[in-house]
């Protein structure tokens, strides 16, 4: 309960002031394609020079919270994802915004954030301790079996049909071995100078799901005058408030997903929203609308990524190990104070640690309502004519791709990759799995080859990998969502002639 | 942002008077952009800034760095980016680290060597450390060694990498003890390499002596020994690895600073070379690199250019057997 002793010093005018200037700045921030949450807290950290270590961090861990949840108005408007975090957030956010219900959308996505956020962060404050033991419980073999736990979800995300799923989740797989090998430093693939560094998964993101949109745009625009243009509806708060409460096992799932896998070091932020749309969508008797423009789907996407925020800070803040490339910029944010994350923080530094855990709290809230508030005025992003959209899409496609790291390198594997997948499309292929692959492939590899190395210098490959009871426990749940997708395929059997096989 | 800021600079600069062109003196006369070959928020990245932070100060250059991240494939991209694309005019500096660019030149399969820069400065040197986890058997570095002797190619030790300045700690601890480990590279660097100690996933562990610190000062590993010449301000209490019995020496410490291309304009060389090691000397800079527990260790271009040779023999000689 000693965090309520700290919520006073939230609300002094200057750390109000920075709460609310990087909660707006990085709703902004995350609206931009290319600026990753990662990004923008990386952009701020030079700003927390001059101030005090609280204040730095209230701004810190404001645009943390924001930037996760501003990455789905561009994921939703746009169907650019901004981050990892917002591909699920695209597959029913951009299908109901073209529906005309962007604002309602938007709505939807800012309160179930909220609801997940406030959620996560009641998990940092109350459970930190067990939470840490939890997230140091996963070694190499563990997370071999998490990212082929991810690998069984391809096939049935966001694709008519579970071959060209686990096709494309194959091409996914192969584009993530291009570039310097992590552990051994082996080259692959490396055909053009561009890729030296391997595929960077934003630049990735960003080719793959905007540019097919935009030479879809490009090429209506020669069909017709582009002058079909979407009526957007209105849509009360209230009612999106009763549409969150309608969909309270999509709100559950989410939540719980994002919550448990933002712990895992490594893995988290990428596949939260993933991983619970995907369960979401068995769960629900509804499955067959996810992906047309469903609610449920946007809000359990939604919940998990903002989810995950509060717990993935929980191996940074009690062990002093950064478990994602953001927490890992925070780190150099509370090192820049001189204060070392662990006992040090909580024991000596209580003041700091409560009011910056405090203001991401806050922080979920009036995300929410700055959210809430511009949902509308966003949302008439729609009325724009496509050929206007078409090019503001592909400018920021391009200014996204080049900001990651600076690399002109990065624009031309965005727009190669997004042609591939604009012909790809035409086949019936999706995005989101190919994605997936390309996020879990090296997550795979990399904790493959490690566990197998330390393996086999102690007891050997199989007893390494195949006991324990968390080994045990994740293999069993590979098996199980291995047979349910194969039975959903059996019994929907959704191809009655070879058109359908083909389109 | 970087470029915005950079060019309301630039503008600045604009109305305060156009400078006299007469080779160097003047310089610089813009802002100086810094790249970093590590992603934002690393090590390097985060001693990168601080160091540059008073770098637009009257006594020190006069003009801003931004720093510039080109993170990827363990630093190979920037420096390729660096020896290759990179002008040579003394508007564009690197961050370099040691042993790491100088090993993987000498592995290959990169597009520079030491004799694609010019060392600027030296503001850092951070040792390897062997860490152990707070509750493992081991009490002191000769345990260790007992023990790898004792079982050839069992004792599982973590580290950011291969060819990293973990990786040259850990062969040349193999070298000096006459025995074999096994050294588990991890991917996502020095922090993974900890989480893995901590964790119980290896048995021992060989990571950077500012994050080892902050381990140890959180109660989570055990410090054995430091592979530097001397033993390190941070950690006075922990032995160097020649004190207790293994002849390591400094071959492995991450030193960081400043270069430039080759083919940056010798007058610009010299100017750098005589006012950045004064400028890493700042007290705020001190100060904040203190607090981030991160240890200093200012050299001038001369003595850098000694570090580099002396560090290409070793490691040649070193690796030679990969």
């Amino acid at each position: 309960m000693e965090f309520i002793y700290y919520f006073g010093d939230v609300f002094t005018p200057i750390n109000f002031g920075l709460l609310l200037l990087g909660t707006i700045g990085g709703l902004i921030l995350g609206a931009t394609p290319g600026l990753s949450p990662t990004m923008a807290v990386a952009l701020l950290i030079p700003f927390t020079f001059q101030l005090e270590a609280a204040q730095g961090l209230i701004l810190l861990g404001a645009a943390y919270t924001s930037t996760v949840a501003g990455g789905a108005v561009s994921a939703i408007l746009l169907k650019i994802p901004g981050a990892p975090a917002n591909i699920a957030t695209t597959l029913d956010g951009h299908a109901m915004a073209q529906k005309g219900e962007g604002a309602k959308a938007l709505q939807l996505s800012f309160l179930s954030s909220a609801v997940g956020g406030v959620f996560g962060v009641l998990l940092l404050i109350f459970l930190t301790p067990v939470l840490a033991k939890w997230a140091l419980a996963f070694g190499p073999s563990h997370l071999f079996w998490l990212a082929i736990l991810g690998v069984t979800v391809i096939g049935t995300l966001d694709s008519k049909s579970v071959v060209k799923g686990l096709l494309s989740g194959c091409i996914g797989l192969w584009l993530a071995t291009i570039g310097f090998d992590d552990i051994m430093g082996a080259q692959r693939f490396i055909f053009h100078p561009s890729l030296g560094g391997g595929i960077n998964i934003i630049a990735a993101l960003i080719g793959l799901f905007a540019i097919p949109q935009v030479i879809t745009m490009f090429a209506r625009g020669r069909r017709d005058d582009g002058a079909e243009v979407i009526e957007v509806q209105k849509h009360p708060i209230r009612g999106a408030f009763a549409e969150m409460m309608r969909n309270k096992r999509a709100v559950g799932i989410g939540t719980a997903v994002g919550s448990i896998i933002g712990l895992i070091p490594g893995v988290g932020g990428q596949i939260a929203g993933l991983v619970a749309y995907d369960q979401s969508k068995k769960f629900s008797p509804d499955r067959d609308k996810f992906g047309t423009g469903h609610p449920e789907g946007l809000i359990a996407a939604e919940s998990a990524n903002n989810a995950m925020v509060g717990p993935s800070l929980v191996p940074l803040l009690t062990l002093s190990i950064p478990g994602s490339p953001t927490a890992a910029v925070l780190l150099g944010g509370l090192l820049i104070h001189g204060i070392f994350p662990g006992t040090d923080l909580f024991d000596n530094h209580p003041d700091v640690a409560w009011t910056f855990i405090n203001s991401m709290l806050i922080g979920q809230i009036l995300m929410c309502i700055f959210g809430l508030y511009v949902a509308g005025l966003a949302a008439k992003v729609a009325r724009v004519p496509q050929s206007v959209m078409a090019a503001i899409v592909l400018g920021l496609a391009v200014f996204g791709s080049y900001s990651v790291q600076s690399s002109m390198g990065d624009v031309y594997v965005m727009a190669s990759l997004g042609v591939m997948m604009y012909f790809l499309e035409r086949f019936g292929f999706s995005a989101a799995p190919l994605v997936l692959g390309l996020i879990l492939g090296p997550i795979a590899e990399s904790n493959f080859i490690q566990g197998s190395m330390i393996a086999s210098a102690t007891d050997g490959l199989a007893p390494y990998f195949l006991s324990g009871t968390l080994n045990i426990f994740l293999i069993a749940v590979v098996v199980a969502s291995v047979l349910y997708s194969a039975y959903m395929e059996l019994r929907t059997r959704r191809y009655t002639s070879m058109e359908e096989i083909i389109g | 942002m970087k470029t915005l800021l950079a060019g309301a600079a630039m503008a600045l600069m604009g109305l305060t008077g156009a400078a006299l062109a007469d080779g160097h003196a003047n310089y610089p006369e813009r802002p100086i952009m810094m790249m970093v070959s590590y992603g934002a928020g690393g090590a390097t990245d985060f001693q990168a800034r601080i160091v540059t932070m008073t770098a637009g100060n009257e006594d020190a250059l006069g003009m801003p760095i931004a720093i510039l991240n080109k993170p990827g494939a363990g630093g190979r991209v920037g420096w390729n980016w660096l020896a290759t694309q990179a002008e040579a005019d003394g508007y564009t500096l690197g961050a370099y680290n040691i042993p790491h660019f100088v090993a993987q030149s000498i592995k290959g399969g990169v597009q520079y060597s030491a004799d694609s820069f010019e060392p600027i400065a030296n503001w850092g040197a951070d040792p390897a450390v062997l860490v152990v986890g707070a509750d493992s058997e081991f009490n002191t570095l000769q345990d260790v060694v007992d023990f790898a002797k004792a079982n050839p190619g069992k004792l599982t030790t973590s580290g950011a990498g291969l060819f990293v300045g973990h990786h040259i700690a850990a062969l040349q601890m193999e070298k000096a003890g006459e025995m074999k480990m096994a050294y588990i590279p991890t991917k996502g660097g020095g922090a993974a390499a900890m989480k893995a100690v901590i964790a119980g996933d290896v048995m021992a562990g060989i990571n950077n002596l500012s994050d080892a610190f902050r381990a140890a000062q959180a109660g989570n590993v055990k410090i054995l020994a430091v592979a530097d010449l001397e033993r390190n301000a941070f950690l006075p209490d922990v032995p160097t690895m020649v004190e207790s019995g293994l002849d390591v020496d400094n071959s492995s410490v991450n030193f960081r600073g400043v270069m430039v291309p080759k083919g940056t304009p010798q007058g610009i060389i010299d100017k750098l070379a005589a006012t950045v090691p004064a400028m890493f000397e700042n007290s705020r800079v001190a100060g904040k690199m203190k607090a981030g527990g991160s240890p200093m260790h200012i050299m001038t271009r001369d003595e850098v250019l000694a570090m580099w040779a002396a560090r290409e023999e070793t490691l040649k000689e070193l690796l030679a057997g990969l």
